[in-house]
């Protein structure tokens, strides 16, 4: 179940850990981002972003961000998105690339469609503090 | 407007992503809607908030469509073309062709096939109808629709119906994708004075004057199954200006219109190709010449956008 505030910008927050469990807990985790990772490499559109990145940190942040957002027993003590984004001239293309790449990994690791929405929901508002500001 | 300038404004269409910034633009899929039956991106019978084509943010797109539907006892072509920019703007025109069948027949006209060209203009100004998921607020957009309907011998019909044969259409439109319950959801406030859309002309003054604007709702439900496969419904209120006109010229309640609805599936196996299948019930349509049969039948849509 989500709960969405009706105030603007507000975060939605997971009642209970259905959605965690829903994507195979940490370990569930950890393979995904790992296959996120290879096809975020592989795409033409969003590789160049992330060759030159901390492939092994990023990859650990993310699992611990989506640990923590889906309702699993994690607190994401990572980086902010606005600094760990800054300056990288990111696009919205970019971003939505990347959204794209995410859905075929999900995909990949057979999550229900329903699922993979509810996981984008939670996701997607942070495209405010990722893409560049023209 | 005919065939060969619906082909160059496809053409340009393809010109203009071939020569664009990126290579490939960049909306999610099905993100762009499908287009209407008037050309704007949205619905099968209703625009939308958001803009057509793939381009999103600093690209410009390009899309083209052809839609065929037949119901009891009109068959209906449409095919048109837009351009989307900075996944703000959108501009779009569209042919109609209905084949009146029986009605044109029953009008001394038969063979009639009434042609309506429509020239659309949607901004959109507030809100991501995707990415805003943290909270309730939807997209929000403008647009109108210049729509005018070619001369046949209709004329002298809508001359005496006193009805117009072009007219414009405004609307604001509220869309939201709800992620998390894989739920899109539309509302459409139109104001018009058309007529079944335009395709029986603007307004009408015999018996009375019937060309002041009115505001019609239109609303539409989707649920996302997966990310290529939309499913869901769309009802279009309609009013009813041409009944007072049929009355007064003898027709009793003959000219009268009723709304419009339908079911859909929408598929996109890809970002650049969509197909669209409904069932419509738009009504009764002249129910004068056609026994008041319900309009009901079959619509298929298909679309390729950059």
């Amino acid at each position: 179940m989500l709960f969405a505030s009706a105030a603007q910008g507000q975060i939605i927050a997971v009642k209970d850990d259905q959605l965690y469990k829903a994507f195979g807990e940490k370990a569930g985790l950890i393979a995904l981002m790992g296959d996120f990772m290879l096809r975020l490499l592989a795409d033409a559109r969003t590789g160049p972003h992330f060759k030159p990145a901390n492939q092994q940190r990023v990859k650990e942040q993310l699992v611990d961000q989506l640990c923590s957002l889906s309702g699993g027993p994690y607190v994401y003590k990572g980086a902010d998105m606005k600094s760990s984004h800054a300056n990288l001239d990111i696009k919205k293309s970019d971003f939505h690339a990347l959204v794209e790449v995410l859905q075929a990994s999900m995909d990949a690791k057979g999550i229900a469609p329903r699922k993979q929405n509810e996981m984008l929901a939670l996701l997607a508002p942070m495209n405010r503090d990722i893409i560049t500001p023209r | 407007m005919n065939t060969n300038l619906a082909i160059t404004l496809i053409t340009a269409s393809a010109a203009v992503f071939c020569a664009g910034a990126q290579a490939e633009t960049g909306k999610l899929l099905l993100t762009g809607g499908v287009s209407s039956i008037d050309g704007a991106a949205g619905g099968g019978l209703t625009p939308w908030a958001v803009i057509g084509t793939n381009a999103t943010d600093g690209e410009i797109g390009g899309s083209a469509f052809i839609t065929i539907a037949g119901t009891r006892d009109y068959g209906l072509t449409i095919y048109g073309a837009a351009v989307g920019i900075n996944d703000r703007f959108e501009l779009s025109v569209a042919q109609q062709d209905l084949d009146t069948r029986v009605t044109g027949t029953g009008l001394g006209l038969p063979g009639l096939r009434l042609k309506q060209t429509i020239f659309g203009a949607k901004v959109r100004v507030a809100g991501d109808a995707i990415l805003d998921s943290d909270s309730l607020m939807p997209q929000i957009a403008v647009g109108l629709q210049y729509k005018t309907l070619g001369s046949t011998g209709l004329d002298p019909t809508l001359n005496a119906l006193g009805a117009k044969r072009s007219g414009t259409d405004f609307y604001v439109s509220a869309t939201k994708l709800f992620l998390g319950q894989s739920l899109l959801v539309n509302g459409t406030l139109r104001a018009t004075q058309a007529n079944q859309n335009g395709l029986l002309g603007y307004g009408a003054t015999l018996g009375g004057s019937e060309n002041s604007y009115s505001l019609q709702p239109e609303f539409s439900i989707g649920y996302l199954v997966n990310k290529n496969l939309l499913v869901g419904a769309e009802y279009r209120f309609m009013r009813n200006k041409l009944a007072k006109a049929g009355a007064t010229a003898g027709l009793g309640n003959g000219l009268r219109s009723e709304d419009w609805k339908e079911i859909f599936i929408a598929w996109a196996p890809s970002k650049n190709f969509s197909l669209t299948q409904a069932y419509v019930d738009l009504g009764v349509i002249v129910p004068a010449t056609t026994a008041s049969r319900r309009q009901t039948g079959y619509y298929l849509s298909a679309q390729v956008a950059f």
